[in-house]
């Protein structure tokens, strides 16, 4: 039974959690799988690229906040799967030995018309570097079941 | 890829394909979003779901590993006729990802993009900022994911 539900997640509430290092091996290896651009895979192309350094890809830094939810409060939360992500910005490039957790602000709640046993949150995460600094910041909504939907029909 | 300056507004490209097995489905979501829908089969079973599906996440990602297969492919073939191939730059971000329906174990996705718009870089005068609509299409030709990207690309000197 989990015990978080849509009820839980409350409008302006701000919580941190977590910690993730991020290793070289990682890196390359998700890069490998899925984005492999040099930029992502050579130490010198790093350097010569925008990003300054060999780094990881964004798509990897989207995985990894996903990864950070899950341990904050997804996986012990009546969490049923998100439609979709308004908005994701890449706005720092994370290098190998950042240690990164996750800030995340609930920016709306809302009961679902369609489905009224479940509510819709939409989230803000931020992945922030130990040095404060945000590393990317993703804007989405996760489906919610309610606590007790049917508790006036028990 | 082309240069910024050669790049044709409504300009559509079929990036490739992916196959989603169960076993790969779950190596993803064991190490990045380890929901039960997406690791354990029973449990999907019991969700709306109805059977194990992919991490948007993975679905995601694999729309990056096709693209670049393509742009690699790409510009092997320019080098191969004696042209340059410009730098391709990082992504500022992305818009409005969509996850229309769900990728079950056994889906094959193809997956699509087309340019939307081109904007000069303000700031890095010798880059472009190139937007598309991206998309993946399940077997059925159901749309099954789609999101408008933004990318640095090099302007010709």
């Amino acid at each position: 039974m989990p015990s978080l539900f849509f009820e839980d997640f409350v409008e302006r509430d701000v919580k941190t959690y977590g910690s993730y290092t991020v290793t070289e091996a990682e890196i390359l290896d998700f890069a490998r799988q899925f984005d492999p651009q040099p930029m992502h895979l050579d130490k010198a192309a790093g350097a010569a690229s925008m990003l300054g350094a060999l780094a990881a890809s964004g798509w990897h830094a989207c995985a990894i906040m996903q990864k950070l939810m899950c341990e904050a409060f997804l996986l012990n939360s009546s969490g049923r799967g998100s439609p979709g992500v308004s908005e994701v910005k890449w706005k720092a490039p994370i290098f190998p030995g950042d240690v990164l957790s996750l800030r995340r602000t609930v920016l709306e709640s809302r009961t679902s018309k369609s489905k009224p046993d479940m509510g819709l949150v939409t989230l803000k995460l931020e992945l922030l570097k130990s040095t404060g600094e945000v590393a990317s910041e993703e804007t989405l909504v996760i489906l919610f079941a309610r606590r007790n939907p049917g508790a006036r029909l028990a | 890829m082309s240069y910024f300056d050669d790049i044709t507004v409504g300009a559509r490209r079929t990036l490739g394909t992916h196959h989603f097995t169960r076993e790969e489905i779950i190596a993803f979501a064991q190490a990045y979003d380890p929901q039960s829908f997406h690791v354990d089969d029973e449990a999907a079973k019991r969700t709306h779901f109805g059977d194990l599906v992919a991490s948007g996440w993975h679905t995601a990602a694999c729309w990056m590993k096709c693209l670049v297969a393509e742009r690699t492919q790409d510009a092997a073939e320019r080098t191969a006729r004696g042209e340059d191939v410009p730098a391709f730059g990082p992504s500022p971000g992305f818009k409005n990802m969509r996850w229309l329906k769900p990728v079950y174990a056994g889906d094959t996705i193809t997956y699509a993009t087309e340019v939307r718009e081109k904007v000069p870089s303000k700031s890095k005068p010798e880059w472009g900022l190139l937007m598309a609509y991206n998309t993946g299409t399940n077997q059925h030709g159901d749309l099954v994911f789609d999101f408008e990207s933004i990318v640095f690309v090099r302007r010709r000197a």
